[in-house]
């Protein structure tokens, strides 16, 4: 493991499966993550991107070992999750919180505010008395909430405020790593810029490592150092923020990348589009050969027999696509149709 | 983009107000809209969440539930006629007819029980008088129209065996059946990926030009609106605060809420490096708006006169208006 190495995964699969009948017999698996393997730098953000379905908060579960994954190693600074036991894995999430989706599912209706974000302080046993008073004020500030709110209920806030106490509450602990699952797709425009801005903003002050979650690749670029690609359970491509935009390598990036609308009539009118046909294949049966082959335009007859490994073409860009040699890209698609 | 747009408009709404009477009491949730559809225009109705967006498309219908919702004063003129004075019996045969909707959710607005065929030949039995075998021919030609894979076996399929990106197409199929003059599209597209999105946002233009209807398509995502739409009316709290032709809008907002929406909004051709800048505070309480403009709070630029009276709105340019009190000129020093 590198050094500056805070997440490792390697070749992580989760398979859940399918039952059917009185019996309850196991008749298929949905291959949700598929032998996926990257890592995340100390203080960067990675983000995730990918269709839904695709397998993306699956992982980003498996590394918080809230799934244990089917096969495969998590690594969290060194140590690999996967063999602690349950007590020392309990412990060990101190250093590992979540931000959910779902402001409004996430916070227990019953629980005020205050009381949310300390629990997590009483839970590991980090603060008393007066002191988990001030924790819990300091932590309403440092969201941007005042603190004589806490007393009041959830449905008293309003969806950005909701998702700022899910925010508090991960970071009650002082985490060194966040999976952020989709932080901001519930919220409106002018309040997502907002939680975004917290979110970065946190993550200078308090030297945080994030794994952000996303659909939304416009917010991804916004806010990632780093994204991955994910494709009905694999990574397809991974590189830097800036590389991914500007040099895009495998197919099923560039689609995905051309049909994000530009808010800029000038610039997004002139666009090529790529319009993707069908939807995503069932998890539970990929298609043989690279996953992503039926809807692929540049498909040759490797594609549908081999399933091509991710491999580095560039600093820091892996591509898992046949055509792909080198960070040039494919050029003109082959003759062989 | 259109290219069939005549002059004639086929839809005005004026000073429209819907409210409703809730226990937190009067909503004013659309307060005084106006504005209007040329034929085969698509407009776009941009704001966030319970700006009144839908419940201003839904007044058009007369589909806003009674209690707790009325619509209590405007205008309402399609084809040179006032929906808000035609009959039940007159409204029934409009909807799905001459003006249809596709809403977001294509799988609670889909009826679960009936299979697509079902579902689609009812409106063309219902409005164009088709026999059995004659909707069943025109439902596969629908369905084929948007882009489902072997419409004829798919036709006797339940909603639940479409993905959500189908099951939109279908909507779109239903909303055509009756060859609609306008089509309220109420967020066509939010709860799909952007694959499937672009997809779908292709068909309904393709469909526009081929047929020429007028397309309204509400939506938060300024994005979609950028490519496709002629013109666009941002709402704020009920009411509309910027209408421009895309272009012009885009160019050249001049609404403070418009140029801060704008600014907000994470773009994908823009790097980390540069920050967003962003709108403080929360969009109003609709029960307890505050007097003046509702953005005021809000605003930058807000002046004594803001917290007192409604702005009107103002003729900047070519069919661009706005209601705003601040001055253009130091609005764009400081954006630009």
């Amino acid at each position: 493991m590198e050094e500056n190495h805070i997440i490792e995964v390697e070749n992580l699969y989760m398979y859940f499966p399918v039952t059917a009948g009185v019996m309850q017999k196991k008749v298929a698996d949905v291959k949700a993550v598929d032998g996926v393997s990257f890592y995340i730098k100390k203080g960067e953000t990675l983000g995730l991107v990918g269709e839904s379905g695709c397998g993306k908060t699956t992982t980003g579960r498996c590394i918080l070992q809230l799934y244990e994954g089917t096969k495969g190693k998590v690594s969290f600074e060194g140590v690999d999750l996967t063999k602690l036991k349950k007590e020392q894995m309990r412990k060990m999430r101190r250093n590992m919180q979540l931000i959910f989706q779902d402001p409004f599912a996430s916070l227990d209706p019953r629980m005020t505010a205050g009381e949310i974000i300390g629990e997590p302080l009483k839970v590991h046993n980090l603060a008393k008395g007066k002191e988990y008073k001030e924790q819990v004020e300091e932590l309403f500030r440092m969201v941007e909430l005042e603190p004589y709110m806490a007393n009041r209920y959830p449905h008293e806030f309003s969806g950005g405020q909701r998702q700022r106490i899910g925010i508090a509450r991960a970071l009650a602990v002082r985490p060194k790593f966040v999976v952020c699952d989709e932080p901001v797709s519930a919220l409106d425009v002018s309040i997502q810029a907002q939680i975004i801005l917290l979110l970065e903003k946190l993550r200078e002050e308090m030297g945080l490592t994030y794994l952000f979650i996303a659909h939304d690749l416009s917010v991804v670029r916004n806010i990632s150092d780093r994204v991955a690609v994910m494709y009905l359970g694999k990574i397809v491509e991974i590189t830097h923020s800036d590389e991914l935009y500007a040099n895009p390598l495998h197919p099923y990036t560039i689609a995905l990348l051309s049909a994000v609308p530009i808010p800029d009539p000038k610039i997004d009118r002139t666009r090529q589009r790529i319009i993707l046909k069908g939807d995503v294949p069932s998890p539970i049966n990929p298609p043989a050969g690279c996953r992503f082959n039926p809807r692929c335009q540049m498909a040759i007859d490797i594609c549908r027999e081999k399933e091509p490994e991710l491999k580095l073409v560039g600093e820091e860009h892996w591509v898992s696509c046949h055509l792909v040699k080198s960070s040039a890209g494919i050029g003109n698609p082959p003759a062989n149709q | 983009m259109a290219t069939v747009v005549q002059d004639e408009k086929i839809l005005e709404i004026k000073n429209l107000k819907t409210y409703f009477y809730t226990q937190e009491g009067e909503l004013k949730a659309v307060d005084g809209l106006s504005y209007y559809v040329r034929k085969g225009e698509s407009v776009g109705l941009v704001g966030e969440s319970a700006c009144g967006k839908s419940v201003g498309a839904l007044s058009i219908l007369r589909l806003i539930p009674y209690p707790p919702g009325i619509i209590v004063g405007g205008e309402i003129i399609f084809q040179g006629k006032d929906l808000l004075k035609a009959t039940e019996e007159e409204m029934r045969n409009i909807r799905g007819n001459s003006i249809a909707m596709v809403f977001q959710e294509p799988t609670t607005s889909l009826n679960p029980v009936l299979t697509v065929r079902r579902q689609i030949s009812e409106t063309l039995e219902l409005h164009r008088g088709m026999n059995k075998n004659e909707s069943l021919q025109e439902t596969i030609r629908l369905l084929k129209l948007v882009g489902i894979p072997d419409p004829e076996k798919r036709a006797n399929d339940y909603p639940f065996q479409f993905s959500g990106g189908m099951q939109q197409r279908i909507m779109i199929a239903m909303g055509l059946s009756c060859n609609p003059a306008l089509l309220i599209c109420d967020e066509p597209t939010t709860a799909l990926d952007v694959t499937v999105q672009a997809q779908l946002l292709e068909i309904i233009d393709d469909l526009r030009a081929k047929f020429g209807t007028a397309v309204i398509i509400i939506t938060h995502n300024l994005g979609i609106v950028a490519r496709y739409v002629d013109r666009v009316n941002v709402m704020y709290a009920g009411r509309l605060v910027e209408t421009a032709p895309t272009e012009e809008l885009y160019a050249n907002p001049v609404h403070p809420y418009t140029i801060g929406l704008l600014s907000s909004v994470p773009r994908l051709d823009i790097s980390k490096k540069k920050s967003l800048r962003i709108i403080k505070g929360l969009p109003p309480n609709l029960t307890r708006l505050p007097p003046g403009c509702a953005f005021a709070p809000r605003c930058d630029y807000a002046m004594p006169i803001c917290k007192k009276e409604y702005p009107p709105l103002e003729k900047v340019g070519e069919e661009h208006y706005r209601a705003c009190f601040a001055e253009i000129s130091k609005l764009q020093k400081q954006e630009k």
